[in-house]
């Protein structure tokens, strides 16, 4: 739990910010709960929300939810091996509670120091109380939410903290130019409607960092 | 205004969705082998693809609009950028980023 504590500083707040983009929309303490518990993915509830306000259409806030969270994808390939011994029903509730953060403390321990055992204990530790936390903030953000000068222009927080989290995911020069390539379309497709550009510019992003990837190393 | 049932079915299908994601590689993680090289780099691009996709318009064209290059949100964008750089603190990139925000869109 210690471990998480740093990072909690930055997921309370952005919390807040999911929870103040709720009543935002439209919708109250029931939606926040949802979109909480049942999606429980920062990044993915702000895009979502956001759509809906826009009065998209159910499908593209749905696609844009999964295109957001396929990074999920990357982190459960990444812990399989170490849950090849455990049961199904620890397997299926570590996905739950999987997020960026819970997900970097643990392998980041485990490549520190690959003899430490109690690791399931850790990330669980970690996972749980990131999910506690942003249960309390994002209800704390639906009740607060009104209160916030309109002089501050609050959805502007979504992408700052999206970009807190894509720099560190810029590792090398491939990923450099996923990040480059998913930027320069998406900016280019942005007046398309339904969120497109994001869509094409992820599209577009992963393909090119792959092919320079394959490149390098083939 | 927004539709609440739409809402639903967004939280409940995006819900599952999201789920099948983070269950993806565990589900069958009792039989894992090796991932192909191409399987493991496609899914290493996917953070900073859809990040960027996700950052980089909002910050330069709000709206769909024209790129407008002594914006406050450009302006905000680059020194946020800059401080998650330096420091990869979430909580001191939003911070700093909305209160420039602010505080430029105060002043024009």
């Amino acid at each position: 739990m210690a471990s998480v504590a740093p990072l909690l500083l930055g997921v309370a707040p952005f919390g807040i910010v999911a929870g103040a983009a709720v009543v935002d929309a439209g919708f109250h303490l029931p939606e926040n709960a949802g979109f909480s518990m049942v999606i429980f993915a920062g990044a993915a509830q702000l895009a979502a929300i956001d759509l809906l306000k826009q009065d998209a259409p159910a499908v593209v806030a749905i696609l844009t939810v999964l295109v957001i969270n396929a990074r999920h994808i990357m982190y459960s390939a990444a812990l399989a091996p170490s849950f090849a011994a455990r049961t199904m029903r620890e397997r299926l509730a570590a996905a739950y509670v999987m997020t960026d953060q819970a997900f970097a403390v643990t392998i980041s321990r485990r490549q520190a120091d690959p003899s430490y055992q109690p690791w399931l204990a850790f990330y669980f530790g970690g996972a749980l109380t990131l999910w506690t936390v942003w249960q309390i903030m994002t209800s704390i953000g639906v009740l607060v939410g009104d209160n916030v000068p309109d002089s501050v222009p609050l959805e502007f927080a979504i992408p700052l903290t999206f970009m807190a989290l894509l720099v560190p995911s810029v590792v090398d020069r491939p990923t450099l130019t996923a990040a480059a390539t998913g930027a320069a379309v998406a900016t280019a497709a942005a007046p398309l409607p339904w969120n497109l550009g994001m869509l094409l510019g992820s599209a577009a992003g992963i393909a090119a960092g792959v092919v320079h990837s394959l490149r390098r190393n083939p | 205004m927004s539709d609440t049932t739409t809402a639903w079915v967004v939280i409940v299908a995006g819900g599952v969705g999201t789920f099948l994601t983070r269950a993806s590689f565990l589900f069958v993680a009792h039989r894992f082998t090796e991932l192909p090289a191409r399987v493991r780099e496609g899914l290493r691009m996917i953070p900073p693809a859809v990040l960027a996709a996700l950052t980089v318009p909002a910050i330069l064209r709000p709206g769909g609009g024209a790129i407008d290059l002594v914006d406050a949100r450009l302006v905000a964008g680059l020194l946020a950028l800059a401080i998650a750089w330096r420091t990869k603190n979430l909580l001191l990139t939003t911070a700093v980023g909305l209160a420039v925000v602010t505080l430029l869109e105060q002043l024009s």
